[in-house]
């Protein structure tokens, strides 16, 4: 589904990810883990085109097809497939909540610039699909009597929820959420949790997720890959990762004892 | 027929008020040469508001070379109409203006609008400034003599025609999709590229669109004040638009409209106080920048306000 090859990106003297290689499988929900300043953030920002690889490759495979995404502009990865969540959200604070969500349908629209201004037939026909296709989704999610609410207004764990649905709004193969229990009590993360599953399911979703929150990692995640210093040190199932060595050291530091 | 619904009709019944309004009491004599000329200001004043407001408003790019824009479509129209001395040559004019400031707008847009903030509001002054020189050097447009003796076709008709095509146009554009993926640039650029907008493209869409009515604008003016110099068209008439833009309401298309107005009636109420206009004109300024930041109508619509009820 997702295979990165050898990634690698170098800001002046400092390598933020270093000849990283991973293969994600259809339907498989991955963490990633490492302390902070790892390279995972970065490592989201390459695979979504923000960007440009120093060098190596990551290939969308997807309906048999595969597309080299690596270097792409971000609104062409997300063409590709590929959407994103951030870390510190970044939601179109002072437009609706509905409005977030059409603005992320946008790439699906068929109807043509002319259009918006003169009104032709098929901006009424296409606007209708757009409002319902977004009620819809935000109906999923119990959001549809907030859609008139600005989203700054929106309490924070539901600002969390909107930026999962304004991502699924554009259609992905590929889900990449950048820590989305960040912030949340343990209720909420519990919820995420929850959530985070289910649309897996209902969406027929890859989903690539960061996250500090160890509880939510282990209990949702297949595998786990954890980054360190820009590198991959360790991958597995989280049983695996529990008690690998270097990733406790990466975490805890080294054992006095192997000093 | 949506067209046709509740709102609409009333929207409609308003503007043919507005207009029979007008054309009576020019007709009956009670409006002046003077008052005319303050609504023809009116009407430029707002599809120069109207159309910088998509730029800096909607999709929030701040530039300072309105006035350049405006400049291509006055001469432009200018030009052609002097040649065929015709309405259809006025209506050429207005529309090759036009489109040729549009053209500009995407030239001009695809280098500079890489810039953002400060940086982008340097390059369109200086943008501006080169169009203006441009004209100033140029044979055919006389230099700094300017253009006289231009036929005057702008009349009530024309300039209520093309303000309210401008307004429609640009708020159901605004009301689009395509216009929500400009909107989504003003509120976040890195999200809106995640989303799968091409920022870049429509940062350049919304340029030229206002380029368009910034020329329109223009070609009105040229043929209306019968007489152009490239020093109209200097940097103080660029600040001119965006202070209508600022004191509207930035994302506001009823904002732009109002403060157009106002901006128009409050020049040619001050006109005899030349020494205290710009004194009184900069006091206004400062108060609604103290009491009301985000301008007369912040971004709300008069559609919002009257609480028409939303297609559901």
């Amino acid at each position: 589904m997702l295979i990165i090859d050898k990634l690698t990106r170098s800001f002046g003297g400092l390598t933020a990810v270093s000849n990283v290689s991973m293969q994600i499988n259809k339907g498989e929900l991955v963490g990633i883990i490492g302390p902070n300043g790892a390279g995972k953030t970065t490592l989201f920002n390459l695979l979504t085109g923000v960007y440009e690889p120093s060098s190596g490759t990551i290939k969308l495979e997807l309906n048999g097809e595969e597309v080299n995404i690596g270097g792409l502009k971000p609104y062409n990865v997300t063409k590709a497939g590929l959407a994103r969540t951030f870390q510190n959200i970044r939601l179109f604070k002072d437009l609706t909540v509905l409005d977030n969500v059409r603005i992320a349908m946008h790439q699906n629209v068929q109807y043509k610039l002319p259009s918006s201004f003169f009104r032709f037939n098929n901006f009424y026909q296409e606007e209708d699909k757009l409002l319902e296709e977004a009620e819809q989704l935000l109906d999923i999610f119990k959001m549809s009597h907030k859609k008139n609410e600005l989203a700054k207004n929106l309490p924070y764990g539901e600002q969390r929820h909107l930026e999962i649905v304004r991502a699924l709004a554009t259609k992905p193969a590929v889900l990449l959420l950048d820590e989305p229990a960040a912030g949340m009590n343990p209720f909420e993360t519990e919820e995420l949790t929850n959530t985070i599953k289910w649309i897996r399911e209902e969406f027929d979703l890859t989903v690539l997720l960061i996250e500090h929150d160890m509880s939510l990692v282990m209990e949702i995640c297949e595998r786990i890959f954890v980054l360190d210093y820009g590198m991959l040190i360790a991958s597995g199932t989280p049983a695996e990762i529990r008690t690998n060595k270097r990733v406790i050291e990466a975490y805890l530091g080294e054992d006095v004892s192997n000093a | 027929m949506r067209v046709l619904s509740k709102k609409n009709i009333m929207i409609l019944a308003g503007l043919i008020l507005t207009f029979a309004i007008v054309y009576a009491l020019r007709n009956f004599g009670i409006l002046t040469s003077f008052h005319e000329i303050t609504i023809a200001m009116v009407c430029i004043n707002i599809i120069l508001g109207v159309s910088l407001n998509l730029i800096t408003g909607f999709t929030g790019q701040l530039s300072l070379g309105h006035a350049g824009f405006m400049a291509i479509g006055a001469y432009v129209c200018a030009l052609i109409n002097m040649e065929l001395n015709s309405t259809f040559g006025f209506i050429l004019g207005v529309l090759a203006g036009a489109i040729i400031a549009a053209l500009v707008g995407v030239l001009i847009g695809i280098p500079t609008l890489r810039l953002k903030g400060d940086y982008l509001a340097i390059a369109t002054l200086g943008m501006a400034e080169i169009i203006r020189v441009i004209f100033l050097n140029l044979e055919i447009t006389n230099g700094a003599a300017g253009l006289n003796g231009i036929p005057r076709y702008t009349n009530w008709f024309w300039l209520f025609f093309f303000t309210v095509t401008t307004v429609v146009l640009i708020s159901n554009f605004i009301n689009s999709s395509h216009g929500r993926a400009c909107i989504s640039i003003r509120e976040d650029e890195i999200a809106a590229e995640s989303m799968g907008i091409n920022t870049t493209q429509y940062k350049v869409i919304a340029f030229a669109i206002g380029a368009f009515f910034a020329g329109i604008a223009g070609a009105l003016y040229s043929s209306y004040f019968y007489f152009l110099r490239p020093e109209i068209f200097g940097f103080l008439k660029s600040i001119d638009i965006l202070i209508i833009v600022v004191l509207g309401g930035l994302g506001s298309i009823t904002g732009s409209v109002i403060a157009g107005i106002l901006i128009a009636v409050l020049t040619a109420a001050l006109q005899s106080f030349a020494a205290l206009r710009m004194i009184i004109y900069a006091l206004l300024l400062i108060i609604i920048m103290l009491f009301r930041p985000q301008g007369i109508m912040g971004t709300k619509e008069i559609t919002d306000l009257l609480n028409f009820s939303k297609r559901e």
